[in-house]
């Protein structure tokens, strides 16, 4: 109990007339972070149950760390691939140096800790200046419009440094991740009100604002002067053949040894985070399913129609699951309960509309090869509508049960 | 002389056509990629603005009600094509980069809700400054979005180089998505965000209000 004692007696400090009243946002969050809050309902609604926003935030957070522990050692394995192979050079400068100090100095892609200590110097940093930069706007906005800072910010985070390539700048993250959490959340009132995902928003921006550090071959290897196309450019340029000449076979993508943003090449390290949200029903699973079917069925729909010219046409589902950002689009941004549709009905819908997009922008669209960030924010505009829908179905159904 | 007064400051903030009445976004979006550009478009549209003001309020007594609507837009189609005349003759360079924006002043909202809100009640003296007042209103907004645009987008202003590029051997990185039309929408939502937070009585009131369902039990 000293602990708890401990934070009641600070608690008159925060709280209205106190010396900190302008801190106790920050008061309410080491608070509600280590205890469960006091609050209860004064309304209708009498739902008892332990588990509230933190609880499945934070859970959130902790199932991408297979996804985030793969994607370091993948970074280094890429590079240090790479530089065996004579197709890039050690990138000079402060991560070099600590690699060296921390024993990855010797760029063996055959060990472990080599490859791990690379990719950790290239993804901490990235994760550090979201976590700073972010965690800065969302104090602020906290302090001055007077609502809880919450673990939402752990979770849209760790999201969006996953999803960025190993090679970018710092100063790029941190625009980006203001961005998302200024323009795409905070803006509409904080966590809860925001209609598209934030951390998407964020990428969405960088995606934009600097194309040459966000797609393209040369960003996606953290090894000066190496270029190489992803599976899905390859995909693009002559189909599954085109990939697996490129020496990259559906275990290697589905396991994640293949290059790409951080967090989301490993598509087996994705489905065991996955498994505990859905199993925990974090996830809803209506959402996941949507994504999937509607994938696999427009994906099977456009494997019959067939073309002569455009190979993206003929790429089965099982690929279009491993390769790119589709994994972990589904499991973690698709299912963010704030931007996705809310009713069970609605849910399939969103979800299949996501599996329609991607696929729709990967293949039909020439202009950008992954589509799945630009799939998700589509579907989260719809996302209202589709809810508005699904209600008055429901109206129209009682209504005529009745008369 | 006060009325000649707030007709002409009132649109700068309290009532700006773009960030409070909300009239012609479009050619924000679509003409502010570069500062040049821009204030030739203010120009342009101030002066249609005043001009068929001042010609609408003149006849506004004499003009049927059922086609007045006809009426205000001869005479501003008439302005808006001496202009593009003008444009064409003397710069032409910037005309072809306004292309179809200047065509477009015919419908802009501005232009049209003037001439309906202020010209059809009041003098042409007082509509004529109405005139330039929105006009300026509409200017301010679109230079800052074009100041914006055109700095962190391209490293200029005014096509003089402020931040040397990467491209060219600088230190600065464009921002690509600044180029695009979308990115002025961001913009002008935060010259809203700016002139409400400092004029707090544009701030509407909330439709609804979501009730605590929660209560603090006291406990700790």
């Amino acid at each position: 109990m000293g602990l708890r004692t401990m934070l009641d007696n600070l608690a008159p400090l925060f709280e209205k007339g106190g010396k900190y009243e302008k801190m106790y946002p920050l008061y309410e969050a080491v608070d509600t972070g280590l205890f469960s809050p006091p609050n209860v309902t004064n309304n209708t609604a009498h739902v008892r149950d332990g588990i509230d926003l933190k609880r499945i935030m934070i859970t959130v957070w902790v199932c991408t760390f297979p996804a985030m522990l793969f994607g370091m050692y993948n970074i280094g394995l890429q590079a240090n691939e790479a530089m065996a192979a004579g197709a890039g050079t050690v990138i000079e400068g402060w991560r070099e140096f600590l690699i060296v100090l921390l024993g990855g100095g010797a760029h063996d892609a055959a060990s472990f800790w080599d490859n791990f200590v690379f990719g950790a110097a290239y993804f901490l940093p990235v994760y550090a200046t979201v976590f700073i930069v972010g965690g800065f706007w969302e104090v602020l906005f906290a302090t001055i419009r007077r609502h809880e800072v919450n673990e939402g910010f752990f979770v849209t985070s760790v999201l969006f440094a996953l999803t960025l390539p190993p090679s970018i700048p710092l100063w790029q993250v941190a625009l980006g991740i203001s961005f998302g959490v200024v323009i795409g959340k905070e803006v509409f009132g904080g966590t809860g009100k925001n209609f598209l995902n934030p951390a998407l928003t964020g990428r969405a921006f960088l995606f934009f604002a600097y194309p040459a550090n966000m797609s393209g071959n040369a960003v996606w290897t953290a090894a000066d002067g190496f270029t190489g196309a992803t599976a899905l450019s390859n995909a693009a340029e002559g189909g599954v053949q085109a990939i697996i000449d490129a020496g990259v076979s559906w275990s290697d993508a589905f396991f994640g040894t293949i290059q790409g943003s951080m967090g989301e090449t490993s598509t087996l390290a994705i489905l065991l985070g996955g498994v505990v949200l859905l199993v925990m029903n974090i996830a809803a699973w209506r959402i996941v399913a949507g994504v999937f079917g509607g994938m696999v069925v427009f994906s099977l729909l456009l494997n019959m129609i067939g073309s002569d010219t455009n190979y993206m046409f003929a790429l089965p589902w099982y690929w279009h699951l491993v390769v790119g950002g589709f994994a972990f689009g589904m499991i973690f941004m698709a299912t963010d309960p704030v931007s996705a549709s809310m009713t069970d009905t609605g849910k399939y819908a969103f979800g299949a509309l996501i599996g329609f997009m991607v696929v729709m922008i990967r293949v039909v669209n020439p202009a950008f090869p992954e589509g799945m960030m630009l799939a998700i924010l589509f579907a989260n505009l719809f996302a209202p509508l589709i809810d508005h829908f699904v209600v008055q179905a429901n109206i129209k159904r009682r209504i005529a049960r009745v008369s | 002389m006060s009325d000649l007064k707030k007709v002409l400051t009132e649109p700068l903030f309290s009532a700006n056509p773009i960030a409070v009445q909300i009239l012609g976004i479009c050619s924000a979006l679509a003409v502010t990629t570069s500062l040049n550009v821009t204030l030739v478009m203010c120009l342009a549209l101030t002066s249609v603005t005043a001009c068929s003001n001042f010609g609408i309020a003149l006849i506004r007594n004499h003009i049927p009600n059922n086609i007045r609507i006809i009426v205000q837009m001869i005479i501003i189609a008439s302005l808006v094509i001496v202009v593009d005349q003008i444009l064409k003759a003397y710069a032409y360079e910037v005309s072809k980069q306004l292309s179809v924006f200047v065509g477009l002043i015919i419908t802009n909202c501005i232009v049209m809700g003037r001439a309906e809100a202020f010209a059809m009640k009041n003098g042409p003296v007082l509509s004529f400054f109405d005139g330039i007042g929105n006009g300026l209103g509409y200017s301010v907004v679109l230079v800052s979005v074009a100041t914006v645009r055109e700095l962190f987008g391209s490293g200029k202003l005014f096509g003089f180089e402020i931040l040397p590029l990467i491209q060219d051997g600088g230190w600065y990185q464009s921002n690509g998505l600044l180029l695009l039309p979308p990115s002025a929408f961001f913009i002008i939502g935060g010259f809203i965000w700016i002139l409400r937070t400092v004029k707090t009585e544009q701030v509407e009131a909330p439709d609804f209000k979501i009730l605590p369902n929660t209560e603090h039990s006291g406990g700790h």
